[in-house]
């Protein structure tokens, strides 16, 4: 009943086909050589086109002027000034919520469901769409669901003093302090704008905070409490030191990302004219790359082409500014354990 | 084989040495490096034709290393350096003519963790075959090496599942099977059944008894009683006692097991034996 | 006397000291815990603001839910307003032929790299690639806009206009793919590569004991064994792509129509978003509605497609024991 087995320990059985599968193994190394160096080569073309039509135009008139009419006088002053402060905003709002929601997650959750949802909650945030960060923010902060309008149930109910008019709302003195004026809802200003950005970068900025708490060794921890001390304290002097520069620079990381976008800010309400320099917070506004855009959609060739790239120029610098003094803080902190 | 053998000594090692005919695999003054740290020195050793060669010492005195030059698996390893020749088929493995993948089909490995893919136990049989251009009938084939390897009455029916569901043993027989699908020469075996339960190793050196009639077998073992039991031939290497701090191995006594294990000729090879070190 | 007494003072008082510490450290605590809840109140905020106005949108009598999912034209700014003018997929169409096309450029060219960096590249050369390729990805989108505008389309338009014959829209879909797709090979590439260095060392060198070359191994047992988190990578890069805006707003066009030529202009749901936005729709308006019930449409799209990937992810793990 054994089966006859004619196998044999013979090289006919084994057509012999290493030549032709190291030529595959050649040829497929050349392949994923090219998968890796075709994005660095698209990224290389861009910069050098960038650098030819723009250079020229990065000029004092860039950075002083206003738009304008005139491609020869055309600035993003406002936009630059627009930028700044929006993005020192959200670094205002996003540090202690960030910082704080990775401390709770890290130091105080224990691991039940509640936990679990947020964790989850958190990496879901961190996919959905900019734009959508944009709409939440028009309606929660720049229009405040409406019930700042005239003849809502709340200024009815309260007969608070709006003011008419398209932007309405209402102005006060926080405290009656005359510096702290505020202004709700908060429309189209900086506040508004940079809420806005603050929700979309906090995931980013937990995560990068987590991992930094995560990398502080448990015996510092052990040891702290060894001395007889309470939780806050030895998370305050003792955790989180050591991991404030990872902390710092997701955050700066995180910022650097927030300087690039654009539709988040155009859809709560940011301006593309804007021809003056902001007095206060709860001016209206513009960004760099809101600006950037204005310029590709105008047909004269020296927007288009020639400014649009001058101010990609500036924005590539500002960006690659930020990212380098990221990477010295991580280089320079870096605690070998 | 008395005939077929002559030996060397001297007060560092013994080793008995086999003619031509009878040596499938040569290894000739051997010397081996991990980016740039000695690890192996002066290794000579001839592995016989349809023998179970065991190779046994302390941890850390090469034998995996050893081992896995033989098949040049240490390539994949960046910072590998070897000195000397393997000599195997008249050519040297480690010439750069030579192709290692082609050598690896002709010398197999099982390893002492059994790695089956995430595939089902008739794709991993018949994964070498299919690699190398097989011609003939792969059911045939994986039915016969699953044979050899004494599994198939377990999985005949269920070679379509996953690899994973079978038991550690069983694992390794696989892994066993998936070897000598493509119909090495030799077949060498990293501690393979350090890893499996008593039952599951008594199993696995059964089976090393019957591939003996087709297979040369060179087994790197921890297990003394083991390596006693099973082999034909054992080389027993340890730390070069002289820099005992560099850690560097060589080979100190290589000869028939049962005189070896009755009557070493040299004393570190009887401490060991004895349990007194390793 | 006077001793014992102040011994009994200060010893009176710690109770004190620990109560007014243990208070500090509650608040404290609580005050973390809402910073970590806030996350949850941000997806709410983002499924009530999305979903209240969606739903005053589709209230409208000019408007009807079936006629919006099913319908294929989208004329917001038609002089006569009916629910056929509000049929959302065209949109829908726009969004996905560039993110199909830039899936199509992405994946092959970001499981390469991952393929390159897992199994080929030294550690070094891995150190210097691998933050060359997230650049790619800290590109701001208008960049590429410009780039799509600027390169892209006029070689596109010399090839097949001048070339072969083929008409080129000035902006088209293609353009904007093709910069979609390159932005996003980084996250296929690092999600795909983290899968791939997660299978065990003994698995490969179980296919090099067999006499298997690098391309085989790679291709026939690493890249199956890390299926999920690869499949996973490329569901997530297509749902970065779906959500793209500035990038397709500056060089795809305005155009919703229901077309399969990337050639064409078309328009995707998040350009029409922002061309709203910048046409200052007043709030209760129709337009101003409507982009809500656009923006619900793409938010319930990327969700459903980042579950799906998370699942996949953990359902179809593979254990290798």
């Amino acid at each position: 009943m054994q089966k006859q087995y004619t196998l044999s320990k013979s090289k006919e059985i084994y057509k012999d086909n290493i030549s032709s599968r190291n030529r595959a193994e050649k040829i497929f190394n050349i392949l994923l050589l090219f998968s890796v160096l075709f994005g660095l080569l698209m990224l290389t073309v861009l910069l050098i086109d960038i650098a030819v039509e723009g250079f020229s135009w990065v000029r004092p008139e860039l950075f002083e002027n206003y738009h304008s009419r005139k491609p020869e006088n055309a600035g993003m002053k406002s936009a630059i000034a627009g930028s700044l402060i929006v993005i020192g905003l959200t670094g205002l709002f996003s540090f202690p919520i960030g910082v704080g929601a990775a401390i709770y997650l890290e130091e105080y959750a224990s691991q039940n469901k509640l936990t679990a949802f947020i964790n989850l909650n958190i990496n879901n945030l961190a996919g959905v769409p900019s734009i959508v960060y944009g709409m939440l923010g028009l309606v929660v902060f720049g229009r405040m669901f409406g019930i700042f309008r005239e003849g809502s149930w709340l200024v009815e109910f309260l007969n608070l003093p709006i003011q008419s008019g398209t932007t309405g709302g209402l102005k006060f003195n926080l405290l009656g302090i005359p510096w702290l004026e505020m202004q709700i809802p908060f429309g189209r200003s900086m506040v508004a704008g940079a809420l806005t950005m603050t929700l979309l970068i906090l995931p980013v900025v937990i995560i990068a905070a987590r991992e930094a708490i995560r990398a502080v060794p448990p015996s510092i921890r052990e040891g702290g409490y060894a001395l007889g001390t309470t939780k806050w304290h030895v998370i305050k002097t003792l955790v989180l030191p050591i991991a404030f520069p990872g902390i710092l620079t997701g955050m700066i990381l995180s910022l650097s990302r927030a300087i690039g976008e654009t539709a988040p800010l155009i859809i709560m309400g940011a301006f593309t004219y804007v021809p003056f320099l902001p007095n206060s917070v709860w001016d209206q506004f513009t960004v760099i790359p809101i600006q950037i855009y204005n310029w590709i959609t105008l047909p004269q060739t020296e927007y288009r082409v020639h400014l649009a790239a001058a101010g990609i120029i500036v924005l590539l610098l500002i960006l690659f500014f930020l990212n380098g003094i990221a990477i010295y803080l991580r280089k320079k902190f870096e605690i070998k354990w | 084989m008395v005939n077929n053998m002559t030996f060397t000594s001297n007060i560092q090692s013994y080793s008995i040495n086999f003619n031509e005919d009878v040596t499938i695999l040569d290894a000739k003054q051997l010397n081996i490096s991990y980016s740039g740290k000695l690890v192996v020195e002066d290794f000579n050793l001839k592995i016989p034709k349809n023998k179970i060669t065991a190779l046994i010492g302390p941890s850390g005195c090469g034998k995996s290393t050893i081992i896995r030059s033989f098949n040049r698996m240490n390539d994949i390893i960046s910072g590998f350096k070897l000195d000397g020749e393997i000599v195997y088929k008249g050519k040297n493995i480690y010439s750069s003519f030579e192709d290692p993948v082609k050598i690896r089909r002709q010398i197999g490995m099982v390893f002492q963790k059994p790695n089956p893919f995430p595939k089902s136990i008739f794709e991993n049989v018949a994964f070498g075959a299919k690699i190398n251009n097989y011609q003939g009938n792969l059911s045939d084939l994986v039915e016969y090496s699953l044979i050899q390897a004494a599994l198939w009455d377990e999985v005949k029916d269920k070679l379509n599942e996953s690899a994973y569901a079978l038991s550690g043993g069983q694992q390794q027989r696989l892994c066993i099977a998936r070897a000598i699908a493509v119909s090495p020469d030799i077949l060498l075996m990293d501690e393979p059944a350090s890893a499996l339960d008593p039952i599951a190793t008594l199993k696995i050196e059964e089976l090393m008894w019957e591939l003996k009639e087709k297979y040369t077998i060179v087994v790197v073992t921890h297990n003394m009683q083991q390596a006693s039991r099973v082999s034909d031939y054992t080389a027993f290497m340890s730390l070069d006692r002289e820099q005992i701090d560099a850690r560097i191995g060589v080979l100190i006594e290589f000869d028939e097991t049962t005189r070896l294990f009755t009557r070493p000729k040299l004393k570190e090879t009887e401490d060991y034996i004895s349990g007194r070190f390793g | 006397m006077k001793n014992q007494q102040s011994n009994l003072a200060t010893f009176n008082s710690i109770p004190n000291q620990i109560k007014i510490r243990n208070f500090r450290e509650r608040i404290i605590a609580i005050s973390l815990f809402a910073c970590g809840v806030f996350s949850i109140l941000v997806t709410i905020g983002i499924i009530v603001t999305l979903f209240t106005e969606a739903i005053a949108f589709f209230f409208r009598p000019e408007v009807d839910i079936v006629t919006f999912f099913t319908g294929t034209n989208w004329r917001p700014l038609a002089s006569k307003i009916s629910p056929e003018n509000f049929g959302v997929r065209p949109l829908i169409r726009g969004t996905m032929l560039i993110a199909v096309i830039s899936g199509a450029i992405a994946i092959p060219l970001g499981l390469g790299s991952a393929i390159f960096l897992s199994e080929y590249a030294s550690d070094k050369l891995r150190s210097v690639l691998k933050p060359l390729l997230e650049l790619l990805a800290g590109i701001p989108t208008v960049v590429y806009g410009y780039f799509a505008l600027s390169f892209i389309t006029p070689i596109l338009k010399q090839v097949l206009e001048d070339g072969l014959g083929i008409k080129v829209s000035f902006f088209n879909a293609f353009s904007a793919a093709v910069v979609v797709g390159i932005m996003i090979i980084p996250i296929v590439a690092s999600i795909s590569e983290d899968a791939m260095r997660a299978v065990p060392r003994s698995l490969r060198e179980g296919a090099y004991a067999l006499g298997a070359t690098r391309f085989e191994v790679s291709t026939k047992v690493v890249v199956p064994a890390a299926l999920s988190g690869i499949i996973s990578a490329f569901i997530i890069g297509i749902s970065r792509a779906v959500g793209e805006t500035m990038a397709v707003t500056i060089a795809a066009g305005a155009t919703p129509r229901m077309t399969l030529n990337p050639l064409d202009s078309v328009q995707t749901m998040t350009s029409f978003i922002v061309q709203v936005s910048f046409g200052d729709a007043p709030a209760g308006s129709i337009n101003g509605q409507s982009i809500f019930a656009v923006g619900a449409t793409l938010f319930v799209m990327t969700f459903v497609m980042n579950v799906v990937s998370a699942v996949i992810l953990k359902r179809f793990r593979e254990v290798y024991d």
